[in-house]
């Protein structure tokens, strides 16, 4: 059967049981006897072990398999969920993260080394004299060599008494045939007890695929002497290594580890083999990186086909009125109206199928935020609001970097020490609350910290020392926070792993405002800073003013205009060649849109100035413009990639009547301001 | 042995006949309304609706630095597409698509007509008619798109 069609359902799935399991760990954290949540846990891990199985994902179901036997001690209270146990299973989600990631990515399980994660869920649980410690590490030891059907073997011949030897052979370099070298290995081995598994494969041996060495796993009851006595009888064989890995415990397991070297020139060999599998996959790789799922609630569809029936009757409508011939233009008119209707409906509904919660970017914040704590020794509380807040897919998936790194700043810069916080008389734990609203036609996103807040001397000091300015220079206050959205400006006097590398608050700019948002920062020394995002609700349709210019007719988008005024010419006036203008006691920049966009001017203004009045953040500016058309709602189209980039255009809609009208980008007006 | 032969759209600027590519070419139209693009390249004629999609229009005549055209009936725009790109380029008329085989298709000399050989990719002889094939590639991309930049660079 083909899975692949299924991958992306089970990525999908997979992801959301990993944030199930985080989320509830988290909880069961705070609360360690709120049971349910443990059940949850393993309701989870049990679903997501069944789902890989099907999928043939090894490692996950393993691993899984490995997690649920200790959750179901815990439940069933053989052992205690210490922090230690916490900290083993929030490590071996991240594994199962990481496998997840690569097989999203390659349609395959990245070959990781589970040993460590799984001898640590082993070791900080079982102790070692504990009956089923010394069975369980077998077992793990094994699940990395073996598959479940080898192993039920290996299991079942222990049983009954066998021992399980791995034996590795290294040939002579000058062996001429080596598959047949192996072959005698083989049968002599074969004549003593059953072989099990071979590395390379069997067939690849009988290939000569391999360099020089090979591994064997053979279920005996002979010892390792009488093994070694064999194989010393058979020639070309220049090493052989016979390991009871029956017994194989913490030891073996180091052994194995220094076995490592030998064994990579196995793999070497099965490496072939495994680069043709990846070149097939490569089509379906890329398919897999463009294509992207919602799940969308039933609801949502019913609603879309009701909608869509609709429309099929005010089709038929019309097509009854342009029967009757006669020319009732009430009737067609009602007719029209119903159908916008319609149409807004429709696009209110499809919009709702492409919104996802925020829920899904901020479900992993909470572990992060843990974890980070931890590392640095601060007591921090996450408090997060409005995760049910929806935003487009697009933005969804492209708003967690940007939230990370500004809450990996909050909890690294932002919030002090614990005992900086208890010298200040501050609470011990520090809080950061994040916060998803709507917001007219935006969504906001903020993140607030109670820390210490952004010292602007210091940021002050860099742009001296950076030479951005002079000291004499008069800056005020607010736009000194704006330094720190520029390139490579970092205040932090150390680099930690965390931050302090400068690389930074100018990308998650860059991000936002490439999403059609913008960021904003606010600062109290000694109380903490908030950073608010505006994102669009949506990307595709915004309401748009239509403006003229000339006989050229452009769209502002509502978002960003403030007011519409108009204003006697007489009171402009020219201050180092800018227009500025005195507007209810302040002074606002006035652009003539004729000149910024190259339209021939008719010579002199006219006594009355129609200004658009837009905003970016605090600032705002005034447009002159011609006439004012009206307020539309326009589908917003890219102006291509030979046009990408050009100023003053954000990009282009087409009108009621098929031109095309081109939509300003109001904020670069604010340049030479 | 079959012959390599090329389809090419034919389409003339002045008294010169130029061809591109049939398999560049997705559509050809009739003039339409442009919308001008401020700040744009000065080649860049503007943007057109094109069935739901906003598409960059050139005028070649600017583009080859050739005296200005006149609209008249037979103007078309030529929608080509290369490399992610789709462009419309406006020219006086496109008349026809002819098969050349390669073996009549020469390189292209320093100088041919009046445009700059670097848009060239050769010129084909048919029936003793000479069709200078341009490389879109070149006409749309390199110099185009540095400009571009160089633009944004001044602003």
């Amino acid at each position: 059967m083909d899975m692949n069609k299924y991958l992306d359902v089970f990525i999908e799935e997979a992801r959301e049981h990993l944030d199930n399991m985080n989320r509830c760990l988290l909880g069961l954290e705070r609360s360690p006897a709120d049971r349910e949540k443990l059940d949850e846990i393993f309701r989870s891990s049990h679903t997501l072990k069944g789902m890989a199985g099907t999928m043939g994902f090894e490692k996950v179901s393993y691993l899984t398999h490995e997690m649920e036997n200790i959750l179901q001690d815990i439940k069933n209270e053989k052992y205690e969920l210490s922090e230690g146990v916490i900290d083993v299973l929030f490590k071996s989600f991240d594994v199962l993260e990481e496998i997840i990631a690569g097989i999203a990515q390659n349609g395959v399980e990245k070959d990781i080394d589970l040993t460590e994660i799984l001898n640590e869920l082993k070791g900080r649980i079982y102790k070692p004299d504990d009956g089923i410690s010394q069975e369980e590490p077998k077992k793990k030891e094994k699940l990395q060599e073996f598959n479940r059907y080898e192993k039920k073997i290996a299991d079942e011949a222990k049983r009954q008494g066998f021992r399980v030897f791995k034996i590795l052979i290294q040939l002579n370099e000058d062996c001429v045939l080596k598959s047949a070298r192996a072959f005698v290995v083989f049968n002599n081995l074969e004549k003593y007890g059953e072989i099990i598994k071979t590395k390379p494969q069997v067939e690849d041996i009988e290939d000569e695929k391999f360099d020089d060495s090979f591994t064997i796993f053979l279920v005996t009851d002979k010892n390792k002497k009488f093994l070694e006595k064999i194989l010393a009888g058979i020639s070309e064989l220049r090493k052989v290594e016979v390991d009871d890995v029956s017994e194989l415990e913490e030891e073996a397991f180091e052994e194995k580890v220094s076995e490592k070297p030998e064994q990579n020139q196995n793999q070497s060999d099965t490496a072939e083999p495994l680069k043709n599998i990846t070149k097939s996959n490569i089509n379906f790789i890329s398919k897999l990186k463009t294509r992207k799922t919602v799940r969308v609630d039933i609801e949502r569809l019913d609603n879309l086909m009701n909608l869509v029936s609709e429309l099929i009757i005010i089709k038929t409508r019309l097509e009854e009125i342009e029967n009757k011939k006669h020319d009732d233009r009430r009737e067609i008119y009602e007719a029209i109206e119903y159908m916008e209707r319609i149409a807004s409906n429709l696009h209110d509904a499809v919009m709702k199928v492409r919104m996802v919660p925020i829920a899904q970017v901020f479900n992993r914040f909470p572990r992060m935020v843990r974890d980070l704590a931890k590392e640095l020794n601060k007591e921090i509380e996450l408090r997060i609001k409005g995760e049910e807040t929806e935003l487009d897919r697009t933005v969804i998936d492209e708003i967690g970097d940007p939230l990370i790194h500004l809450i990996r700043n909050a909890v690294d810069h932002g919030i002090e020490s614990t005992q900086e916080r208890v010298k200040l008389g501050k609470p011990k734990k520090g809080i950061i609350d994040l916060l998803a609203y709507h917001d007219g036609n935006n969504v906001v996103i903020e993140i607030r910290d109670d820390g210490r807040g952004i010292n602007k001397d210091k940021i002050l000091e860099k742009v001296f020392e950076k030479g951005l300015f002079k000291k004499t220079d008069n800056i005020d206050q607010e736009s000194i926070l704006q330094f720190l959205f520029l390139p490579g400006f970092s205040t932090a006097s150390k680099v930690t792993g965390l931050s302090g590398r400068g690389v930074g608050l100018d990308v998650v700019k860059t991000k936002i405002e490439s999403l059609g948002g913008n960021i904003e920062v606010k600062t109290r020394k000694m109380q903490g800073t908030q950073f608010i995002i505006r994102l669009p609700l949506t990307l595709a349709i915004i309401q748009a003013l239509l403006i003229k210019v000339g006989s050229e007719k452009y769209a502002i988008p509502l978002s960003s205009i403030r007011e519409t005024v108009t204003i006697n010419s007489n009171t402009l006036k020219n201050i180092n060649n800018h227009m500025v203008t005195l507007f209810r006691n302040e002074v606002l920049p006035i652009v003539d849109l004729k000149v910024e966009l190259g339209i021939e001017s008719e010579g002199s203004y006219e006594n009355e100035l129609t200004v658009v009045i837009v905003k970016k953040g605090d600032k705002s500016l005034g447009l002159v413009v011609d006439d004012l058309v009206g307020q539309q709602e326009i589908v917003i189209k890219t102006l291509g990639n030979l046009l990408k980039g050009i100023d003053a255009i954000a990009g282009a809609t087409i009108l009621g009547n098929g031109n095309v009208a081109l939509i300003l980008d109001t904020n670069s007006f604010f340049k030479g301001v | 042995m079959p012959k390599e032969l090329k389809q090419f759209v034919i389409f003339k600027l002045g008294d010169e006949e130029y061809g591109v590519n049939i398999l560049q070419v997705k559509t050809i139209e009739r003039l339409m309304e442009i919308t001008r693009v401020p700040k744009a390249p000065d080649f860049v004629e503007g943007v057109i609706n094109l069935r739901g999609e906003v598409v960059p229009v050139i005028d070649l005549r600017k583009r080859f630095e050739l005296p200005e055209r006149t609209n008249t009936d037979n103007t078309r725009i030529i929608i080509v597409s290369i490399e992610g790109i789709t462009v419309g380029m406006i020219v006086d008329s496109a008349t026809e698509v002819l098969q050349i085989s390669e073996e009549s298709i020469d390189p292209a000399p320093s100088i041919i007509g009046s445009i700059d050989s670097d848009y060239i990719d050769g010129v084909g002889k048919i029936d003793g008619r000479l069709l200078i094939l341009l490389n879109l590639k070149k006409v749309l991309k390199s110099e185009e798109i540095s400009e571009i930049e160089k633009a944004r660079e001044e602003v």
